[in-house]
């Protein structure tokens, strides 16, 4: 299960990973996979409090600019992260970085994003590339 | 789950890492004796065809919490394996002796580094421990050489332990190619050949006051990598005469700490340390080779003058995406520079603190308390701006450091230390990472300052014996595993000492 909605956590893997915007429904659907396989071996309790956090990304943008994260420009989504990630309560700055961690591994732990920006690791090392 | 029958032993080893595999093998001729010696390892026992090198599928075969166990307040991750070999399964192999200076500084009565550098000498043989030859090595690995000398540092090359190394670059996710000489390919097949009992996906719950373990056998789950346990699933009760604790830095206190044994050791879980480390990159103009190659060829050490150290290394795309600060465009453009990024793994030496500790939960899982002292930030602040000295040195063209904003560009090289200040090294904001877990057992003359001594006897509790990194009364500034094994050739060679007083005649019961 993934910590938000589609609509919102789309919206935020995009922010973070702005190339997301350009996958394809397969390759979002191995995106979300990987997140919820890593969710699904956390604690219960970091999982409720990483959708909470998640549930407050989305909505505190109507504060500042009184529209939720969703209805924001990329401009401004990034805005909001960036705040939230030098926020003085070290508990945002982690949820941040969780979450960041998290929008990382679905995104660059596909064997297509690591193609995508040249990653040609090959357990035949030399061999491979002679 | 079942429950199985009680089973006796002379000796259990719990653990199969560097600490575990070295007693495993150097007590294996006690089996000709007659004696039982048994490894319980938590992990599983993979088969050579599983190591595939793809990042996610390893990680989660060979890391505790696919290498993303927390510290207690979330800013940290701590790397550390669960497997056949333990760690000696996903480090690079390099292989650095222990260094006077710091077991002098350790001041452990009874501990003489000439002892443990003698042992460590001979575990380098056995693992063929050497420099690789030049035309071995990647351009990453040259360009830092070539980068520290020009900035004026001192520049050695890592002893690795590696036979028929093909330069996958994939050491950290298990040698795809078994070249890595881990205890999982030297030390523990020679020992089960000798007739030591490996036992694998077995978890010991705690120890009795009577020397018996709890143990719970997992099943293998579906689809997942490794063989089923060599026991049937579920719980087993094990008796032994001696009990070696050999799970590492996070697994050797949490389970002395859930036992119910009978002495009182108040420095049980104190001072855990673990070279917190960053990663940092440099973009240079054109491709280089870096993700083929071993990827740890040399370092510069500055931990007695400045407390970091610097490594050569290279990770895989998730790692070195959530390694780099911050996010956005500007991060996706580092990620996106991959084939020409240089990257350099900076090691703070902390210090052992009274906050910084092992603790385990109510459930009695492993919960360990880490802040980064003032000391230990100002030692990670040296070093970003050394290792971007380096970087610019070797020709990039800008790095990418925790600074606001992250990406320094050449042009700013003379501006370093302004750039890159203590006010970037927040927790929370820094992706912090340790492999070099250490303390927790740590040795010294008694239970008041310690919890065992230079033998690894745990105080008052001469069967129980401590055989891993927890035993570091403090950091070791150097990747540790030569010294864990020297320190566990030292335990076993102990327990071989005391043996007629502890295993009593061959035969009898393991509680008589």
């Amino acid at each position: 299960m993934l910590p938000a909605g589609p609509r919102l956590w789309r919206a935020i893997v995009t922010a973070l990973v702005p190339e997301a915007a350009r996958l394809d429904p397969d390759a979002w659907a191995e995106l979300d996979a990987l997140v919820a396989r890593a969710l699904a071996a956390r604690p219960r309790r970091l999982r409720h409090g990483l959708a909470l956090f998640v549930r407050g990304i989305g909505w505190l943008p109507v504060l500042r600019y009184g529209r939720p994260f969703v209805a924001l420009d990329s401009a401004r989504r990034l805005r909001v992260l960036e705040v939230l990630q030098h926020a003085p309560l070290l508990a945002v700055r982690r949820g941040v970085w969780g979450l960041r961690t998290l929008v990382f591994l679905g995104y660059y732990g596909r064997p297509a994003a690591g193609a995508a920006v040249g990653y040609r690791a090959d357990p035949r090392g030399w061999e491979a590339r002679r | 789950m079942s429950a199985g029958p009680e089973r006796a032993y002379d000796v259990v080893v719990v653990g199969s890492g560097a600490g575990g595999g070295t007693v495993a093998q150097a007590l294996a001729p006690l089996v000709r004796d007659g004696r039982r010696v048994l490894v319980l390892e938590q992990g599983p026992r993979l088969a050579d065809h599983e190591f595939t090198g793809r990042e996610l599928e390893m990680a989660e075969a060979l890391y505790v919490d696919a290498g993303g166990f927390l510290t207690r307040d979330g800013t940290m991750t701590l790397a550390f394996a669960c497997a056949y070999g333990g760690s000696t399964v996903v480090y690079t192999g390099t292989s650095l002796p222990p260094p006077a200076r710091v077991i002098a500084r350790w001041g452990v009565p009874g501990l003489d580094a000439a002892d443990l550098q003698a042992r460590a000498r001979r575990y380098a043989d056995e693992n063929n421990v050497h420099l690789l030859d030049d035309a071995l090595l990647n351009d990453n690995n040259r360009l830092f050489a070539a980068g520290a000398r020009a900035a004026g540092y001192r520049v050695e090359q890592f002893p690795v332990n590696v036979r028929g190394c093909r330069g996958s670059s994939l050491c950290n996710l298990g040698c795809p190619n078994q070249a890595k000489q881990g205890t999982n390919r030297v030390q523990l097949p020679r020992a089960e050949r000798a007739g030591v009992e490996v036992v694998t996906r077995a978890e010991v719950l705690r120890i009795g006051a009577d020397r018996t373990l709890a143990v719970r056998v997992a099943e293998r789950p579906p689809g997942a990598k490794g063989a089923p346990s060599e026991w049937p699933p579920g719980e087993h009760r094990v008796r032994a005469r001696v009990v070696v604790s050999a799970g590492g830095a996070i697994g050797s206190p949490a389970l002395l700490l859930r036992s119910a044994l009978p002495a009182r050791l108040p420095r049980l879980g104190a001072g855990f340390t673990c070279h917190p480390a960053l990663i940092l990159v440099g973009e240079h103009p054109r491709a280089i080779t870096n993700d083929v190659g071993h990827p740890k060829s040399f370092y510069v050490d500055r931990a007695a003058e400045e407390r970091f150290v610097l490594e050569t290394c290279m990770y895989f795309p998730f790692v070195t995406a959530k390694s780099l600060t911050g996010f956005g465009p500007a991060h996706s453009a580092v990620m996106q520079a991959f084939p020409r990024l240089q990257m350099i793994l900076l090691l703070a030496c902390d210090r052992a603190v009274p906050e910084n500790r092992m603790a385990v939960d109510r459930h009695g899982r492993p919960v360990v308390h880490y802040r980064l002292t003032g000391e230990t930030i100002a030692a990670l602040v040296r070093g970003t701006r050394a290792a971007a000295r380096i970087l610019f040195a070797a020709g990039a063209r800008r790095v990418h450091v925790p600074a606001d904003p992250p990406l320094v560009e050449a042009a700013e090289a003379a501006d370093l230390d302004t750039r890159i200040a203590a006010r970037h090294f927040r927790p929370g904001t820094l992706s912090l990472s340790a492999a070099h877990l250490m303390g927790g057992c740590g040795m010294g003359r008694s239970a008041a300052d310690s919890v065992t001594d230079a033998w690894g006897r745990v105080h008052g509790l001469p069967w129980l014996r401590v055989a891993d990194a927890s035993l570091f009364p403090d950091a070791l500034e150097i990747n540790p595993y030569l010294t864990i094994m020297a320190l566990a050739d030292r335990v076993a060679e102990g327990i071989g000492r005391d043996a007629p007083a502890l295993l009593g005649a061959a035969g009898e019961p393991a509680d008589a």
